[in-house]
């Protein structure tokens, strides 16, 4: 066990529920959630959820996965830019790695991200696959 | 037993994963007869979790899509309880982590069930008792599993992955709970010890007296205390360890093919265990018109069965529509796996350094 499960409870709204915040001055989605909005100091938001659909906007293919990852490698790792704004960067799965492709539409789903070792939590968020 | 009320249904929905192996597949490594299993449990392949999901994330998804069809604030659900033999942990409930995804906290009741094959409609049962008593507006009933069979065991043929979510309301309801019934008593068909990797089983000890006299012990008393018939139903679904049993169970009760084959997954789809019968039963809500009847038995070993009757309101209207629907999701978009990928799936290999 590493000590993660403070952390990762800290994160529960985000990571299980999208939530995240838009900006009153501008109208942009910041998820995370900010405090004050680059730019332009504004720091007037209030509380949105992030639409579970969107476009894949670019990605990369992980080989040489991180500890805690590595029996998920090879997978696609992947910026997410969805319908109702707000950008995630999230894993790409239950697709062939082939049939990855910027552009392509994607929905968001509660998955398990890894687990703390043998004996610590389940962390859970999200990831998207393609929509069918 | 019996209730008359306009309680019941007001959001549903399933999850099935898109893996799947082939029985073929499984009875390749082990030298056993795939024809054998297929003629004699009308079983031809099953669904497999990916390694990123268990009854946790499945069950976040179902009930997701349950209120997505029920358009309610997921604020106002009072209660959450999934059924499950395959809850990822043993001391900590899967339900928070699911009521927190729906955004249900804090103001939630919750605890997981467990009875085997039967606790997702216990879940249900509760949900629907608790709306009923005025306690809750709205309660959730679970059922999902992500079941093990032992390498080269019977069983390893039919265990398999899916989640069934139903919303229980008073408000706009579009499938009326009207009667429902119990049968249970201590027999020890199917059981797994602590610490226990698999389960283990009473072989055909797990046919006659635990499946067909708890399935049909409350099926006919179902009968009774609905002062029905099997002509009075347009569907009937029943708890499906595989294709044979619940085909028989209904004839046997007087149902025939064309009632029970739409709510009949398990040929395709596998055991899906505490998320057997109440699968079934989402498939029939997404074809469903206002007026038909549905009778619907579960079984769970240790042993019990739980009946429900249940009539289908204008309210469905539109609702298949609205979320992913049973049918697609375990005809269409199929990966196939290998023994080899699926033991890897479901951490059937003993690596270095642990798991």
């Amino acid at each position: 066990m590493s000590g993660i499960t403070a952390r990762y409870w800290r994160e529960i709204p985000r990571r299980y529920r999208g939530e995240a915040v838009k900006s009153v001055k501008t109208g942009k989605v910041y998820f995370p959630s900010r405090l004050v909005e680059p730019g332009n100091g504004n720091r007037k938001f209030k509380p949105v959820k992030l639409e579970y659909s969107g476009e894949l906007l670019t990605f990369t293919i992980i080989r040489i996965a991180p500890r805690g990852f590595e029996k998920q490698g090879p997978y696609a790792l992947g910026i997410i830019e969805l319908d109702g704004g707000g950008r995630i960067t999230t894993q790409i799965v239950d697709v062939p790695l082939e049939e990855v492709k910027i552009g392509m539409r994607v929905r968001v789903e509660f998955r398990k991200i890894s687990d703390d070792g043998d004996e610590g939590i389940h962390l859970y968020g999200y990831k998207v696959v393609p929509e069918r | 037993m019996a209730q008359e009320g306009k309680i019941g249904i007001v959001g549903y929905g399933s999850y099935i994963p898109r893996y799947r192996i082939k029985l073929e597949e499984i009875a390749k490594v082990w030298g056993a007869d795939a024809g054998a299993y297929k003629r004699g449990l009308m079983l031809y392949e099953k669904s497999v979790p990916a390694p990123d999901q268990d009854v946790i994330t499945m069950s976040v998804e179902a009930a997701r899509r349950a209120v997505v069809r029920a358009d309610i604030d997921p604020a106002r659900i009072g209660a959450l309880y999934i059924g499950s033999e395959s809850h990822p942990y043993a001391v900590k409930p899967s339900g928070t982590v699911v009521a927190e995804a729906l955004g249900a906290t804090p103001d939630c009741r919750c605890a997981d069930f467990e009875f085997a094959c039967k606790a997702g409609t216990e879940a249900m049962f509760v949900a629907y008792s608790e709306v009923k008593a005025g306690v809750v507006t709205y309660a959730m009933g679970i059922g999902a599993d992500t079941s093990q069979g032992a390498p080269g065991d019977a069983l390893e043929y039919s265990a398999s992955a899916g989640a069934a979510a139903f919303l229980l309301g008073k408000k706009d309801v579009l499938a009326t709970v009207d009667f429902t019934a119990a049968f249970m008593t201590d027999t020890p068909d199917f059981w797994r010890r602590e610490h226990a990797f698999y389960p283990s089983h009473g072989s055909r000890f797990t046919g006659d007296p635990a499946y067909f006299k708890h399935t049909l012990g409350a099926g006919r008393k179902l009968f009774e205390v609905s002062k029905t018939k099997p002509e009075d139903f347009r569907f009937a679904v029943f708890h499906q360890p595989n294709g044979k049993f619940p085909s028989r169970a209904a004839e046997l009760l007087g149902f025939n093919k064309k009632q029970y084959e739409t709510g009949l997954l398990s040929p395709w789809l596998g055991n899906t265990y505490s998320g057997a019968s109440p699968m079934g039963l989402t498939a029939i809500l997404d074809v469903a018109k206002p007026g038909d009847r549905i009778f619907m038995v579960s079984f769970g070993s240790g042993a019990g069965s739980d009946g429900f009757v249940f009539t289908v309101t204008d309210a469905i209207k539109g609702k298949a529509k609205m979320a992913p629907q049973t049918r697609p999701q375990l005809d269409e978009n199929k990966f196939y796996l290998d023994y080899g990928q699926y033991a890897k799936f479901r951490g059937k290999i003993l690596m270095a350094g642990g798991s």
